[in-house]
């Protein structure tokens, strides 16, 4: 992996590989991440994706993609840390693939470049037709997320929880605020955002650098560039001084149990083994013991929020279960928190995230992915330099770090029939 | 075994077959870290009725799925735990026509491959294990019934078919689940986990050879009869119109589907699949002119897709997503498709789906999982997956309007739909 400043705020970070059928380029604008813009950057994506100066509508477009062997471009809008990160993932057959031989890396950078910089316009404004159809499907999808019951639990905890922190904005902002959103304002949204943001490209597959590098130089001659923001660190988490109980009500047939916890401690490989452990793969006490022990529920998980210094857990269970699985989630992470481990656990735990950073390198979208997080919060380790943190933690860091965890908010989504 | 070479996909694969029935499949993929084992039997949530020691047997709907949650149990305690102490993330699916177990590892590989092909081929069930895991698929059973992507489906498949067991939900239900038995368990093992049922594809950094001798060496001496299955008589029509749930969701779903006739074996699958595709990008994928017409006039958004699906003794083709106006779309998918079959399409359109479509293709051969799945669909189908280019290459816009005229008709069609439950 290299990292190269390609302009005023603009950076490449090259992942040279010649294993994968396809090669990859991203280009991803990370803002920070606020309730009062979230909603507009990921409309902005959106609009751009419909048409440019020279290929003006969706017709235009998907033509020069399947010209170009099924290219893909598709919009993002992700959440790393407090950051959000919107643009756009190419992916294209690698030039080796087309049975022409022709070159593909030059036409999708410019592609690309075209959808960033020349918008297809009218009267200095994005199309109207482009911005309202758009707004109304960002609008659906966030109240979309309803549908699917456990990103919704997932989701309104984390809104709970971090309640006045950027990290508790989810990442195409909310209904209210994509409604007021108007034409003048997302066009000079955009302008803001081309200009002054960082702006982070991904390239892998068989293409030598100089020719990336040239490709995409060529491809963003026309970016307007001003001074870009620094990457920004989330702020740590500020706890309730005793846990907060929230419930919702919806016509589900299975409830769904969250629980949020902050991390005290800052030893981030002890958390990361710890919450392995205690309900981060189908070995944890969490998966033993909730499911596997008490069947009590198909999943429950945890996830460690490594930006941010938070544990959540996440599992489905039955209305009248809930006191159960909330004592039994409670007992597993006191546990690990009182070393309770088997040997075998620990090396589990140990092997199966080594083996995840081992294997990173096999997929380009999991390498886009751990960079741009990387890249949006101002860190500079490589799945490698992960992996060597994760085999120096000895069993006393984990204890030591996993009792720093407390309870902050606990979150149950019930079914409308039944009485608390 | 013997390596096949697929010059226009820069891959390899090794081939062949243990005198027990096993078949093998190698991808070396020499520059890659991960080493991925796919270990799959040819039965699935479709199979409930078959034929055993010359008896017709009746088996609970979801009992494939059960037995696939309690494969992982050994006489010494859990193939998880064991496979997990060397670093690798194992799991397993069914589907309608299969059950495969798999893990991924970057090291200990051969120790890995060990344990997965003993626990899948050694079965031990206790009562008491039954009993617990009906707490456990309970709850993934409740879990998908809140899902409205998998009722929208399911519940088109009911209206698509009268008796095939396509119909079948993989996972059973709370009721059916409840007569499954170690008994039980331990016939279907018995019926349809034998090497003679079974393929293992291996995809990584692997000898082909050492992965011949461990299968040899771990896996039973003699393969088993062949099982026949009843899926049920099936009338070419569908067996409803129609059907609607009100849930707790954000916006109306539909799925239009059809019910299409069903694939022969061999290459002719394969061609099936390739053509039924095609269909699909011409009728509604993002570049065909119905798409681009009824996305701009918000009629649809993003979420709209479709896919064709081939399971053994059925077909089908379904397009759905969003909409205020299910039934405005499915009256314009209809018109569309008998529109092309009048008209046919642009040759430049249909020289570039073919590029795009060849293209997703080849961007599949990037997963090792979506390699393996498809070479056990393959053998199970009775063709080579990896033959596309060559299928791709003799196809004509005939053909695919061919098998618009044949398959999307108004009289094979159903509708169905999730509305916002009121409030």
């Amino acid at each position: 992996m290299t990292r190269t400043q390609l302009a005023e705020g603009v950076f490449l970070t090259y992942l040279p590989a010649k294993k994968f059928k396809t090669s990859l380029l991203s280009a991803q604008f990370a803002v920070p991440l606020r309730w009062e813009t979230a909603s507009a950057n990921a409309l902005i994506a959106a609009v751009l994706r419909r048409g440019t100066a020279s290929y003006p509508d969706m017709g235009a477009l998907s033509r020069r993609l399947d010209g170009l062997y099924g290219a893909r471009i598709d919009v993002t809008v992700r959440k790393k840390g407090e950051t959000q990160c919107v643009g756009f993932v190419a992916s294209l057959i690698d030039d080796c693939f087309a049975p022409g031989k022709e070159r593909l890396l030059e036409p999708a950078a410019d592609l690309l470049g075209e959808l960033i910089c020349r918008p297809a316009t009218r009267d200095g404004l994005f199309l109207s037709e482009y911005f309202e159809s758009e707004k109304i499907n960002l609008i659906d999808a966030v109240r979309s997320i309803l549908n699917d019951k456990r990103s919704y639990a997932d989701s309104r905890l984390l809104q709970e929880m971090c309640t006045g922190e950027p990290y508790g904005v989810p990442r195409l902002g909310n209904e209210q605020i994509a409604a007021a959103l108007h034409p003048q304002l997302l066009f000079e949204a955009y302008r803001e955002l081309v200009s002054a943001s960082r702006l982070e490209i991904f390239y892998s597959g068989s293409a030598g650098q100089s020719r990336v590098e040239d490709a995409l130089r060529a491809a963003l001659a026309d970016l307007p560039r001003k001074e870009a923001e620094a990457p920004l660190r989330p702020a740590p988490h500020v706890p309730p001084e005793e846990p907060r109980f929230v419930t919702d009500r919806l016509d589900v047939t299975q409830g769904k149990l969250g629980m949020g916890f902050a991390c005290g401690s800052g030893d981030t490989a002890a958390l990361l083994l710890g919450n392995t452990l205690f309900g981060g793969s189908s070995n944890s006490k969490l998966f033993l013991n909730v499911r596997e022990k008490l069947s009590l529920c198909y999943y429950a998980s945890s996830q460690f929020h490594r930006q941010k210094g938070l544990i959540t857990v996440s599992s489905g269970v039955e209305f009248e279960n809930y006191q159960r699985a909330y004592d039994e989630i409670m007992a597993q992470l006191e546990a690990v928190q009182r070393g309770e481990l088997e040997a075998w656990e620990l090396e589990a735990a140990r092997s199966t995230l080594l083996n995840a950073y081992a294997s990173m390198g096999d997929s380009q979208g999991k390498l886009e992915n751990f960079y741009l997080g990387q890249a949006a919060t101002g860190c500079g380790e490589s799945p490698e330099d992960l992996a060597d943190q994760v085999r120096a933690v000895t069993p006393e860091r984990i204890f030591e770090a996993m009792s720093s965890v407390k309870l902050d908010t606990v979150y149950f989504l019930q079914g409308k029939e039944a009485e608390a | 075994m013997k390596p096949v070479l697929y010059e226009r996909l820069g891959e390899t694969v090794y081939c062949g077959t243990l005198p027990n029935g096993l078949a093998l499949r190698v991808v070396p993929k020499p520059d890659h870290v991960k080493k991925y084992a796919f270990f799959a039997a040819r039965y699935g949530g479709m199979d409930t009725r078959f034929r055993l020691n010359g008896r017709w047997l009746d088996t609970p709907a979801g009992i494939a799925h059960y037995l696939e949650h309690k494969m992982f149990d050994t006489k010494e305690g859990n193939a998880l735990q064991e496979l997990a102490k060397n670093g690798a993330e194992p799991n397993a699916f069914t589907s309608n026509a299969m059950t495969g177990y798999y893990f991924d590892s970057a090291d200990h590989f051969d120790e890995n491959l060990e344990i997965l092909l003993s626990f899948v081929s050694i079965p031990y069930f206790t009562a008491e294990s039954v009993a617990k895991e009906q707490g456990i698929i309970g709850q993934e059973i409740r879990m998908i019934e809140d899902n409205p992507d998998w009722q929208i489906y399911v519940r088109m498949l009911r209206a698509l078919y009268k008796n095939h067991t396509a119909r079948t939900s993989i996972a059973g239900t709370v009721e059916s689940i409840a007569h499954i038995t170690a008994e039980t368990l331990y016939d279907c093992h018995k019926a349809f986990y034998t090497p003679s049922n079974m393929i293992l594809t291996v995809v990584g950094n692997v000898d082909p050879v050492k992965v011949e001798d461990l299968a040899r060496r771990v896996l039973p001496k003699e393969g088993g009869p062949v099982v026949p299955r009843d899926y049920g008589e099936e009338p070419e029509a569908p067996a409803e119109r129609e059907t609607r749930l009100a849930m707790e969701v954000s916006s109306p779903q539909f799925l239009a589907g059809y019910k299409c006739r069903p694939a022969g074996e061999g290459e002719d699958r394969l061609r099936t699949m390739v053509l039924g595709d095609l269909a699909c990008d011409l009728l509604f994928g993002e570049s065909s002119p119905l798409y681009q017409r009824l996305y701009s006039q918000w009629i649809i958004n993003s979420s709209f897709g479709g896919a064709f699906e081939l399971m053994p003794g059925a077909a089908f083709l379904y397009a759905g997503g969003e909409s205020k106006e299910p039934r405005t779309v499915a009256a314009e998918l209809q018109k569309e498709a008998d529109r092309l079959v009048r008209q046919g399409v642009d040759q430049e359109f249909f020289r570039r789906t073919l590029r795009a479509s060849f293209g997703s293709s080849l961007r599949g051969l990037n997963s090792f999982e979506n390699i393996a799945v498809s070479l056990t669909e393959g053998y199970f189908g009775g063709f080579d997956p990896l033959r596309f280019p060559e299928v791709f290459d003799g196809v004509t816009q005939e053909d695919v309007l061919g098998f618009l005229r044949e398959n999307v008709t108004a009289e094979r069609s159903v509708l169905s739909e999730i509305v916002p439950r009121e409030a």
